[in-house]
C-alpha cells in the first residue's frame, strides 16, 4: 500500500538577517490512510516548520528548498499558490494550538466554517451553512444548530477548539494536521479534545498528524511517532517499540525528564544539558552530540543516518542505547562525565512548625458595567473560603483547571490582590494589619515565582540591576553587599556572573526562569509563592528547573507554595497537594494519598484525564474523565460546586454544601458526601478491631 | 513565530563537558560557556548599540542627513549668503533666479535663497519648540492620568476629549488675530492645540505597562508607586514618548506653515516657509514663477519626511530587544 503522504528529504530554509536558518534539514515521513502519526520534540526543532511546509503556508522568507511531498500519488510540494489553494484546506486540515486567534472574532462561527465549504465545493450558502451545522454536531457542539449564529468569544476555549477541528474537517480531508491541538487547553478538557480527533479519524478514516511536545499525549493515540531535533528525524518507530525501548539518547533522555517517572522514587530528573543548536550554523557532525553524554568524538565529526534492525524503527544514532541492556556500562559512562546528573535519591526535607497560615479567605472580583457610573452587576466568586496551613520546608501544591483561583490565592499571599474575607497569618502574625515599613519588612519573607518570567523582568534593565532591585527597594545592604548577594544568588541558580550585564530577552525560557527564581530568593524569604513555574517550558528545561527548586528549597530551607495545573509536576515537588475547584479547596493531603487514593470524584478524574507517557496505561483507560467545562465564577452552582460534572451527583449535592472531612488517613480531607474513599473514623475504628 | 527565530546570542557547545566537582548548585565557570552566557567581549554603552540599530534603517539615516545640512543651511548659511531680508527692494521684483540672486526674488524683492534661511530658521525653531511643549506636557499629563486611574482619569481623560472636539483652525486663526503673531505666540498656538494628541497616547501606554508583571513584582518586593513609575514605567514609555516628540515637530512645522499659507503665519518682514509658499500662488496664474513655489514646498516636505524616517529609526533604537551586543 502506498502512504497517503510521503515526505521525502524535505529541507526548508528560513531567510533572516542574520543568516539563513535550516529550519527543516531532511526530513523522510510517510502517513498512511487511517492512521495517526504524532512528532515530537523540543520547541525549535522544526516540528511546527514541518508541518507548515506540508501545508505551504510558511512564514515570510521560508521556502521549501529541497525534497517532495507527496499527497494520495500527486506531488504538491511544486505546486503554485493558486493550485495549492485547493489542496490547503480541502484535501488537507489543519488545526492551530491557539483556538482564539484563529478564528475570527467579527465573523459567527457559522460563516467562518461555511466559507471553508463555500471555496472548495461550489454549493449554495444554503448548503454551506447546513454543512457547517452538520459538522459542529460531528465535533460534539451541542445545539450546533443555534449556535452557529454566534461569535468565537461566546464560546469556551475547548468549544473554540471543537470548531477549529469542525472548521478542518468540513470539506472531508484526508489528512489532519493538528499542531500541538491541546496546548492551551486544561487536561480535562484536552482529554476530550484528543478523544474527539481520535474518534473522527476513525469515523472517517482520515490520517492525522498530530504535533506535539507532550510525550503523553502522543502515548495513547499515535500509531507511530517521529522524535524531531534540530530539523531532523532522530527516530522513528511505531508508538510501543519506542515507548518501551527508545534507541536514541535524545529519546530516552526526553522520557527520563518526565517527572511522572520519578514521582515514587523522588529521585532528581534527568535534564539535557543546555539547548538545541543554532540552526544557523548548524553542528557537525551528530546534531545531539553537544548534548548527549555517550557522545564520543565519532559523534562530533560524522553524522549517523536513520537505520535500524528494522525498517518500521529507525534512529539516527552511532551508539544507540538499549532499555533491555540498560548495562553497568551505561551507567559508568554517565557517572564518568556527568556527575550532577546521576540520579539520585532525594529525601523530602524535614517539616517543621506552620509557616502560613489561611483561614476562611474569599476573594470576590466586582463585575461593573458602564464606562462612567461602573454599576455593580455581579460578583465573580474567584476564591471561596479555603483554609490551609503551609510548614516550614515542606511544599504545598496547589492543582485545579485554569480559572478555579489558584493564582488568585497565590496573588493574596503576596498582597498583590487584597483577601475579601479571611486571614493571612504569616508566622503568627495577620498579614493585614501592618501596614508602612512594617509591612515592606514583612513583604520579605514571601516572595513570587511569576508563570511568565519574560513579562516580569523589565526588558530595559540588566540581569544585575534587576536583582539588585529587592536589596534597593528594601534598602538592604550596601551597593558591594547587594553585589556580592547578587552574584552569589547567579551561582546558586546556575547562571554565570556574566549573566549580570545581559537583558532578559538574551537568555532562553529556562534561563529567565532561574532569574526570576534568583530574584525571589534576594531577599533571603521563607516561602516562595511559584505560580506555574515551569508549564510554559520544554520538558528537558522543566525537568532544570524543578532540580533546582529541589536543590535550594534544601540549601536554604525553603517552604513552597506551588501552583500548576499538571498533576505529575506538583506531585514530584509536593509534600502535600491540595486540589481546588471553582475557588473551593475540595481535597487536600499528602501528595500519594491524594494521588494513589484520591477521596473526591474530581482530583480523580484529573489523574485520569492527565495523560501519562505510557501507551499501554494510556490505551487501557476507561474514556471517563471529567465532561464538560468549568462553570462560570460569576454564577457559582449551588451546593457542591463540583456537581455539575460530576458522575456521583444526587439531589443533596445540589442542596447541601459539603465539608472538608477526613478520608483515609487522618490528615486526607476531602469535601464530598460520595467520596470515594471510607472516612478516617471507620478506618481507625477497622484497623483498632484487628489484633 | 517565534519557533523560527533560532537564538543567535547562544551558540551550541562544542565540546561535551566534564563535569568537574563543584558545590552544588553552583556553576563551574566552564559551563558558562556552554550556556551560551560566557563574558560579551567588551561592553558597550547603550548609546553605541541604539545608535547601531538607528544606522540599520538606510532612510533615517538620509533623513537625518538632510536635517543636518538644512540646519547648516537655515543657520549658517545667512553667514556666507547674505542678504537684506529686512528691507523692499522693488526694482528687484519677482526677478528671475540670476547670477546675483540665486533663486531669483519675490514680490517685494527679497532674495529667495535667502529668504528660505530666514523662513526655514523660523520653521524648524517654532516647530521644534512648539513639538517639544506640547510632548513634555502632553506625556506628565497622560502619565498622570493613566497611573492615577479612577475618577481622576476620567476627569482629566475628559478635558482632553474637549479639547480634541474644538475645530482648531478657528480657534487658531483667532487667537492668531488677537496676539500678535511672532515665533513666540506661534509656538504657544501651536503647542496648545497639540499636546492632547500625546498625552492620550502616553496614558494608554502607562495603563498597559501599570499592568506588566515586572511592575507588579516590584509591588511584591514591597516597593512604592514612586518606583514603579520612576524606574519601569517611565524608561518602557520614553521610546513612545520619543517618537511621538520627532513626529510632533514635522507635524508643527507643518501647522505653522499651514497657518502661513493662510495669512496668519508671523508678521513680515519676518517668515516662514508656509508663508512663503503662500506669496508664491498668488503668482502663480500669472507665469511661469515657479521658484517662487517649489524651493519652500520642497523644503517643507523634505524636512517633515526626514523627521517621520528618524522618528522610525528612533523606536527601534530604543527597543533593548533589537539590540545586539
Amino acid at each position: 500500500m502506498t502512504a497517503l503522504l510521503q515526505v521525502e528529504d524535505l529541507r526548508t530554509h528560513i531567510q533572516l538577517k542574520e543568516g539563513v536558518v535550516h529550519a527543516v534539514d531532511g526530513v523522510t515521513l510517510h502517513v498512511d490512510q487511517g492512521e495517526t502519526l504524532g512528532v515530537v520534540g523540543e520547541s525549535g526543532c522544526g516540528k511546527t516548520m514541518t508541518a507548515l511546509s506540508i501545508m505551504n503556508l510558511l512564514p515570510v522568507g521560508g521556502r521549501i528548498v529541497g525534497g517532495s511531498i507527496t499527497l494520495g500519488g500527486r506531488t504538491i510540494s511544486d505546486l503554485d499558490d493558486e493550485a495549492m489553494r485547493d489542496v490547503r484546506g480541502n484535501e488537507i486540515g489543519m488545526i492551530f494550538q491557539d483556538p482564539l486567534t484563529s478564528l475570527n472574532p467579527s465573523h459567527t462561527v457559522g460563516a467562518q466554517i461555511a466559507e471553508t465549504v463555500l471555496l472548495h465545493r461550489g454549493v449554495t450558502r444554503k448548503e454551506a451553512t447546513s454543512r457547517a451545522v452538520e459538522v459542529l454536531e460531528l465535533v460534539g457542539l451541542p445545539r450546533a444548530r443555534e449556535r452557529i449564529h454566534e461569535y468565537p468569544h461566546q464560546f469556551s476555549g475547548g468549544m473554540r477548539q471543537r470548531v477549529m477541528i469542525a472548521m478542518a474537517l468540513a470539506c472531508q480531508p484526508k489528512l489532519l494536521i493538528a499542531d500541538e491541538p491541546t496546548t492551551a487547553l486544561d487536561v480535562t478538557i484536552q482529554k476530550q479534545i484528543l478523544e474527539l480527533i481520535d474518534d473522527l479519524r476513525r469515523r472517517l478514516g482520515m490520517a492525522v498528524i498530530l504535533v506535539t511536545h507532550d510525550l503523553g499525549v502522543i502515548a495513547g493515540r499515535a500509531d507511530r511517532v517521529a522524535v524531531m531535533y534540530a530539523g531532523r528525524i532522530v527516530e522513528t518507530s511505531p508508538t510501543g517499540a519506542l515507548y518501551d525501548n527508545p534507541r536514541h539518547p535524545y529519546t530516552e533522555a526526553l522520557f527520563q525528564a518526565l517527572p511522572e517517572n520519578a514521582a515514587e522514587t523522588r529521585e532528581r530528573l534527568y535534564s539535557i544539558l543546555g539547548a538545541p543548536p543554532d540552526l544557523v550554523h548548524p553542528p557537525d557532525g551528530c546534531r545531539f552530540a553537544p548534548r548527549c553524554r555517550y557522545a564520543a568524538d565519532r559523534c562530533r565529526a560524522e553524522d549517523p543516518v536513520l537505520s535500524g534492525e528494522s525498517t518500521a524503527h529507525t534512529y539516527a544514532c552511532f551508539f544507540p542505547v538499549s532499555a533491555g541492556e540498560k548495562t553497568e556500562a551505561d551507567r559508568l559512562v554517565v557517572a564518568g562525565t556527568e556527575q550532577e546528573q546521576e540520579p539520585q535519591a532525594v529525601t523530602l526535607p524535614p517539616v517543621g512548625e506552620v509557616v502560613l497560615s489561611a483561614r476562611d479567605l474569599v476573594k470576590e472580583f466586582p463585575v461593573t458595567r458602564g464606562a462612567v457610573l461602573q454599576r455593580k452587576v455581579g460578583m465573580v466568586s474567584a476564591v471561596a473560603g479555603m483554609s490551609f496551613d503551609i510548614r516550614r520546608g515542606e511544599t504545598l501544591g496547589l492543582v485545579g483547571e485554569s480559572g478555579c483561583g489558584k493564582t488568585t490565592v497565590g496573588r493574596m499571599l503576596v498582597g498583590l490582590e487584597k483577601p475579601t474575607a479571611g486571614v493571612i497569618r504569616f508566622s503568627g502574625k495577620d498579614m493585614a494589619k501592618s501596614s508602612g515599613r512594617q509591612y515592606r519588612r514583612e513583604r520579605r519573607e514571601i516572595q513570587y515565582m511569576f508563570q511568565d518570567s519574560y513579562a516580569s523582568l523589565d526588558p530595559r534593565m540588566r540581569a544585575g540591576s534587576i536583582l539588585r532591585e529587592p536589596m534597593i527597594v528594601q534598602r538592604v545592604g550596601s551597593r558591594k553587599q547587594q553585589l556580592a548577594k547578587v552574584k552569589e544568588m547567579l551561582g546558586r541558580v546556575g547562571l554565570p556572573e556574566s549573566a549580570m550585564d545581559r537583558y532578559p530577552h538574551e537568555f532562553s525560557g529556562g534561563q529567565r526562569q532561574r532569574l526570576g527564581f534568583a530574584r525571589a530568593l534576594m531577599l533571603d524569604p521563607q516561602l516562595i509563592v511559584a505560580d506555574e513555574p515551569v508549564s510554559a517550558l520544554d520538558v528537558s528545561i522543566q525537568a532544570q528547573v524543578l532540580n533546582m527548586m529541589r536543590d535550594l528549597q534544601q540549601q536554604l530551607r525553603l517552604t513552597y507554595l506551588f501552583i500548576s495545573h499538571d498533576l505529575s509536576v506538583v506531585r514530584y515537588l509536593s509534600n502535600h497537594i491540595g486540589v481546588m475547584y471553582l475557588g473551593k479547596l475540595v481535597e487536600i493531603g499528602t501528595a500519594d494519598e491524594v494521588y494513589l487514593r484520591p477521596a473526591h470524584p474530581y482530583t480523580k478524574g484529573l489523574i485520569e484525564s492527565a495523560p501519562t507517557a505510557d501507551p499501554e496505561a494510556e490505551r487501557a483507560k476507561t474514556h471517563e474523565g471529567i465532561s464538560g467545562e468549568l462553570p462560570s465564577a460569576l454564577h457559582p452552582p449551588s451546593g457542591c460546586r463540583f456537581r455539575t460534572r460530576c458522575p456521583l451527583a444526587q439531589e443533596i449535592c445540589a442542596t447541601v454544601e459539603p465539608e472538608l472531612k477526613p478520608y483515609g488517613l487522618p490528615n486526607h480531607l476531602a469535601a464530598c458526601h460520595f467520596a470515594l474513599q471510607p472516612p478516617a473514623e471507620v478506618l481507625a475504628a477497622t484497623t483498632e478491631h484487628v489484633p | 513565530m517565534s519557533m523560527i527565530t533560532p537564538p543567535p546570542e547562544f551558540p551550541h557547545a562544542t565540546a561535551a563537558p566534564k563535569e568537574p566537582s563543584h558545590p552544588a548548585g553552583m556553576l563551574a565557570p566552564e559551563r558558562a560557556a556552554e550556556l551560551g552566557l560566557a563574558p560579551p567581549g567588551k561592553p558597550r554603552g547603550l548609546a553605541r548599540r541604539a545608535w547601531e540599530v538607528f544606522t540599520e534603517n538606510k532612510l533615517a539615516l538620509a533623513g537625518l542627513a538632510f536635517l543636518i545640512f538644512i540646519v547648516l543651511f537655515c543657520f549658517v548659511g545667512p553667514l556666507f549668503y547674505r542678504t537684506n531680508q529686512v528691507n523692499t527692494d522693488l526694482s528687484q521684483y519677482l526677478c528671475r533666479p540670476s547670477g546675483e540672486h540665486l533663486l531669483g526674488c519675490n514680490d517685494l524683492g527679497y532674495d529667495q535663497l535667502g529668504r528660505l534661511m530666514v523662513g526655514g530658521q523660523t520653521s524648524l525653531e517654532v516647530g521644534v519648540a512648539a513639538a517639544l511643549m506640547a510632548v513634555l506636557f502632553g506625556a506628565l499629563y497622560g502619565a498622570l492620568s493613566g497611573f492615577a486611574g479612577g475618577a481622576v482619569d476620567a476627569v482629566l481623560m475628559r478635558v482632553v476629549d474637549a479639547g480634541l472636539s474644538l475645530p482648531y483652525l478657528m480657534v487658531i486663526i483667532i487667537l492668531s488675530v488677537i496676539f500678535h503673531p511672532n515665533p513666540a505666540t506661534m509656538v504657544f498656538i501651536i503647542a496648545v492645540f497639540y499636546w492632547f494628541g500625546p498625552a492620550r497616547l502616553v496614558r494608554g501606554e502607562t495603563l498597559t505597562l501599570r499592568t506588566r508583571e515586572y511592575v507588579q513584582a516590584v509591588k511584591v518586593l514591597g516597593g512604592g508607586q514612586l518606583r514603579s513609575v520612576t524606574r519601569h514605567i517611565l524608561p518602557n514609555a520614553i521610546g513612545v514618548i520619543i517618537v511621538q516628540a520627532t513626529f510632533a515637530v514635522a507635524d508643527s512645522i507643518l501647522i505653522l506653515s499651514g497657518l502661513g499659507f493662510l495669512g496668519l503665519g508671523v508678521s513680515p518682514p519676518a517668515t516662514d516657509w508656509g508663508s512663503m509658499l503662500s506669496g508664491g500662488l498668488n503668482y502663480i496664474q500669472s507665469g511661469n514663477y515657479s521658484w517662487l513655489i517649489y524651493p519652500p514646498g520642497i523644503c517643507i516636505i523634505l524636512t517633515c519626511i526626514s523627521f517621520n524616517f528618524i522618528g522610525d529609526a528612533l523606536r527601534d533604537a530604543f527597543e533593548t530587544r533589537l539590540q545586539r551586543r
